[in-house]
């Protein structure tokens, strides 16, 4: 185990395990906002959100969350720095056909993720966890919720707002469809019969995802 | 066929370099690329217009992976699973412009006009590509069993001739698929397995330190590898150093 890190190989290791955390993380965070618009008022997502808030497995999971976005991107930026230190001088005509689409804009797809996570964690996370003056109190069976439900609908109703995250999370599907079926590659799971079913998962992991996280704005704004 | 050819043209290693556009007339479709090459220096060297152009081969029969050209943005040329060499002009059209550059990487830094030096390969080969043996008696050849898919998928690493097509084509710079095919063709045999640990990671702890990119699995490399090798090798290889790291 020692200086696995210190290897390219190890450090892509790390970006491809954490990624593959990140794909589960978004799972569960897409079941727990869609509640919001499968449901006519914001109880079940407030009480599922208080849950995701106050559980203390799920507050030792987010410290793994952090930590592995914080690896993910660290790792990324060293291994995609050294890629550009190995090409100084370009190519007039670059190799273009032949590298797979997805694969060509991991680095933007990145950016746009990397960018919409800080404005994302400061519309919703920063607030519900910090900043309690923006968010109101509902109280369910004589028990007290932030009425995060509400706050979200109300992000939802601006316009721009709904814009900006449908562009991100394009983005973020991009990035997932080359991700997830590299990350196998990384690990060293490649087989002939296995890889292209994994690749088909991971093509309609990533499409569902990203059109499931848009619906929410998207369906907030038109219908809520 | 008549073509307008622009060529990267530099001095030496440390000057500075520009693309000279060239004109070569009457081309059959029968020759190969690097007989066009040879009619151009001819012609360069007979008008007295320049200095012929420095190009890498030797075999010219697509085994011993000196020569390499970046042609029209790909390595080797548009032909599939071929090296520069076993390339024929009628791929290409009359009137048409082909823009030949040489391999860019760091690890492959310019000699002259179209020659780099692959030097960097060596090195890695250096770290543990290759098997120890004592010399001695002929062993008999059928003594080690060898499954014949073992056999088969080491014979299609071993096809690896070292072009640097690889690092040339990918975005990345990256030497993996060259690594990938050394560590595992000796990873499928017998006599490879001694040594695998050890070679595995110092391979790749030089490719790493001689300063080729990082893999992020694009697939360009196995597609213009003239010998087809897959990247089913670099998930081995991938496999071979946890193996050897972790395990
Ligand atoms: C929810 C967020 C994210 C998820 C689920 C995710 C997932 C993944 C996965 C699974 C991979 C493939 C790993 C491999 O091939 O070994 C990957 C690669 C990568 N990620 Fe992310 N990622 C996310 C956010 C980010 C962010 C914020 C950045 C950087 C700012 C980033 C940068 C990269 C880069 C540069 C690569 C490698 C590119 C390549 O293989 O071509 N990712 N990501
Ligand atoms: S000159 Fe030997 S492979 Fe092309």
């Amino acid at each position: 185990m020692s200086n696995v890190f210190t290897f390219s190989i190890g450090k892509k290791l790390v970006m491809a395990l954490m990624g593959l955390f990140l794909c589960a993380f978004l799972v569960v965070h897409l079941g727990i906002n869609l509640a919001l618009i499968f449901s006519s008022t914001t109880e079940a997502f407030n009480k599922a959100a208080h849950f995701m808030g106050t559980n203390p497995v799920v507050k030792a999971m987010e410290i793994g969350l952090f930590g592995g976005i914080f690896l993910h991107i660290l790792y990324a930026a060293i291994l995609t720095l050294k890629n550009w230190i190995a090409r100084p001088v370009g190519y007039k005509i670059g190799n273009n056909q032949q590298t797979s689409f997805f694969s060509k804009y991991m680095v933007h797809t990145a950016v746009i993720v990397a960018i919409f996570l800080v404005l994302h964690l400061f519309d919703f996370y920063v607030k519900a966890k910090f900043q309690h003056g923006f968010v109101n109190d509902v109280v369910y069976d004589g028990k007290t919720y932030h009425d995060l439900g509400t706050l979200v609908l109300e992000r939802f109703k601006i316009g721009w707002v709904v814009v900006v995250y449908v562009i991100a999370l394009l983005g973020l599907g991009f990035h997932l469809i080359h991700g997830f079926q590299s990350a196998f590659q990384t690990m060293g799971l490649n087989h002939p019969v296995y890889t292209p079913i994994i690749k088909a998962v991971g093509y309609i992991y990533s499409v569902a995802v990203t059109l499931g996280f848009i619906a929410i704005p998207v369906a907030v704004y038109f219908f809520k | 066929m008549d073509l307008t050819l622009k060529i990267w043209r530099q001095a030496n290693a440390t000057a500075k370099g520009k693309f000279e556009t060239y004109t070569v007339k009457n081309i059959s479709p029968d020759s190969s690329f690097l007989e066009m090459l040879d009619i151009l220096n001819q012609q360069l060297i007979e008008d007295n217009i320049a200095t012929p152009v420095c190009f890498d081969h030797d075999c010219r029969e697509g085994i011993c992976g000196m020569c390499g050209l970046y042609i029209n943005g790909r390595a080797h040329g548009p032909d599939k699973g071929v090296t520069t060499c076993q390339l024929h002009m009628r791929k290409f059209k009359d009137g048409d412009t082909i823009v030949i550059e040489p391999w860019r990487a760091k690890p492959f830094p310019i000699i002259k006009d179209l020659v780099v030096d692959r030097t960097a390969f060596d090195k890695i080969i250096a770290a543990g590509g290759y098997v120890s043996v004592n010399t001695g008696g002929i062993p008999d050849a059928n003594a080690i069993p060898i499954s014949k898919k073992d056999a088969d998928t080491a014979m299609d690493a071993a096809a690896c001739i070292g072009c640097g097509a690889c690092v040339a084509s990918c975005k990345n710079a990256s030497a993996m698929l060259f690594v990938a095919a050394k560590v595992s063709q000796f990873a499928h045999l017998p006599q490879g397995k001694v040594e695998a640990k050890e070679r595995v990671k110092n391979m790749v702890s030089k490719m790493d330190e001689v300063g080729f990119g990082n893999c992020t699995n694009t697939g360009a490399c196995e597609a213009e590898c003239p010998k087809e090798i897959s990247i089913l090798h670099i998930a081995k290889l991938n496999r071979e150093f946890f193996a050897a790291k972790i395990c």
